[in-house]
């Protein structure tokens, strides 16, 4: 059984018709990630995997729940599906410690110390357990995306979703990252993953997916995706980002 | 210049130390009813401020219209004539019955209230939306995003306005003399009523608000320091 599944996914902003026609399904375990152009509805698509997006039109199922229905809950179904952002959105006024416990306490109502010891063995993972009383403005760029990667996993999430999580960074910053993602691929995450990295969708991906204008133009394996582009725009782009 | 205020300080009548030690004890008790008005119509106009802002913001036309009617309504008008309708004007109605005081302290705070409202607003409107988001995607509702994530932020942001007003209200609160409260300012009225040393009397008054005043600016300063956004 599919994790994610979408079913003739549309979206609109007004008139503005970004997402066009989207079915696809995402496997338990799977990476997926997602590239294409700037504008081309990736985000969006994103977004809507959590509802931080209203749903136009079509169907769209996560962890067991249709999202795209008005009466679900969505709080439940986004307390087992993590977000990054490319902005990091750390909260400023707390603590690195702070910005992890806050969901389990109040959403999961985990108590304090034993949400404090989660945070510290996920600080361990991402390689930050030092800067637990900092905040975020004390940090580099790198440093705040991988404590964004704690808090989202703080919730033990099924899913993890992430947009374009390394292109607000610094070039030296970018390994540290991608490295903890890699980490989470690999002990089984189910990920979809927005990225300009095409380096890193190739070695972690288990699957690309090509947007262009709204739709999904093409999606394979990273090898025949990268090697052997069957649509012309994917062609195209694939020639300008290589 | 300087002469006729050295003559109205030292030379006419008592000297402006006698005049000071005879009425201070007098003001005092005007300062303590200002500072008990000032604080209640602080506190409860905080609270219909936030209340006002949230509806303000809120996904629903009929609640953002009753607290825009209600902010022009507020911002539209003198202050004096907010505090007669509300004294003289509500108290017609059967069924209400305000003395002098709470009159006077429900003016202020629905006066204090309407501000605090576009503040809080403006405030909350200034926290980036990746706030939010972020918090949403963890599975927060919008009441506890709100008040774990944006409030908390927007609050720090808000302080220096948030002081401002307070201390406009607070200089408001001198009007309510004018319904008969023994305020400080009423209080010097009395007092110069008395002593016919209207100079030395209104002087003292002066610096007396000014002193509390800028107590408050300093511990507005010192909240801004310690809550800065980090
Ligand atoms: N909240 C919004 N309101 C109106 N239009 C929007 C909104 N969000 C996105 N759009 C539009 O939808 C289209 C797709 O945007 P989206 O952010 O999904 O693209 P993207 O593929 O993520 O691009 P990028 O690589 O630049 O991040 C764009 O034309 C954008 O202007
Ligand atoms: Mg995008």
């Amino acid at each position: 059984m599919s994790i994610i599944q979408v079913k003739n996914l549309k979206k609109s902003f007004g008139n503005l018709e970004v997402l066009k026609d989207i079915s696809t399904e995402i496997q338990e375990t799977e990476v997926v990630c997602v590239i294409g152009p700037s504008g081309s509805g990736k985000s969006t698509f994103l977004r809507c995997l959590n509802r931080l997006e209203e749903i136009t039109d079509g169907e769209v199922i996560v962890n067991g729940h249709i999202i795209s229905s008005k009466t679900v809950n969505i709080n439940k179904v986004r307390e087992e599906v993590g977000m990054v952002f490319q902005q990091f959105n750390l909260f400023p006024h707390k603590t690195v410690l702070e910005n992890i416990v806050l969901a389990p306490m109040k959403v999961r109502l985990t108590n304090k110390e034993a949400a404090k010891q989660r945070a510290y063995e996920l600080l361990d993972k991402v390689g930050l357990r030092e800067k637990a009383d900092s905040y975020p403005a004390q940090l580099s760029g790198g440093q705040k995306q991988r404590v964004a990667i704690a808090r989202a996993l703080a919730m033990d999430p099924k899913i993890m979703l992430f947009d374009e999580p390394t292109s607000a960074l610094d070039p030296e910053m970018v390994g540290d990252v991608l490295d903890v993602m890699k980490q989470l691929a690999k002990e089984g995450m189910t990920m979809v993953v927005v990225t300009h990295e095409m380096g890193f969708a190739r070695e972690v991906g288990d699957r690309v997916m090509f947007m262009d204008g709204g739709y999904v133009v093409e999606e394979n394996v990273p090898e025949e995706i990268f090697s052997n582009p069957q649509h012309i725009r994917t062609q195209s782009f694939l020639s300008k980002v290589l | 210049m300087g002469r006729e205020i050295a003559r109205a300080l030292f030379w006419e009548g008592e000297s402006v130390m006698d005049v000071i030690r005879n009425a201070l004890p007098y003001l005092m008790d005007g300062l303590v009813v200002t500072l008990y008005i000032f604080v209640i119509a602080l506190i409860l106009g905080f609270i219909i401020g936030l209340i006002v802002a949230l509806l303000r913001l809120a996904p629903i036309k009929l609640l953002n219209w009753i607290a825009k009617t209600y902010i022009n309504a507020i911002r539209g008008t003198p202050f004096i004539v907010q505090l007669f309708f509300i004294y003289f004007g509500l108290n017609t109605i059967p069924w209400i019955s305000m003395d002098k005081t709470t009159a006077g302290i429900v003016t202020v705070a629905i006066n204090a209230g309407a501000y605090f409202a576009e503040i809080i607003r403006a405030g909350i409107q200034s926290i980036d939306s990746g706030q939010t988001e972020a918090a949403r995607s963890l599975g927060l509702t919008g009441s506890q995003t709100m008040r774990y994530v944006v409030l908390p932020q927007a609050f720090r942001r808000m302080l220096p306005t948030f002081t401002n007003q307070s201390i406009i209200s607070l200089k408001d609160t001198s009007l309510l003399s004018i319904i008969g409260i023994a305020d400080l300012t009423q209080r010097g009225q009395i007092q110069q009523a008395a002593t016919y040393e209207s100079f030395k009397i209104w002087l003292t008054v002066g610096i007396i608000y000014f002193i509390i005043i800028y107590a408050l600016t300093l511990l507005a300063n010192f909240l801004e320091r310690r809550f800065e956004l980090r």
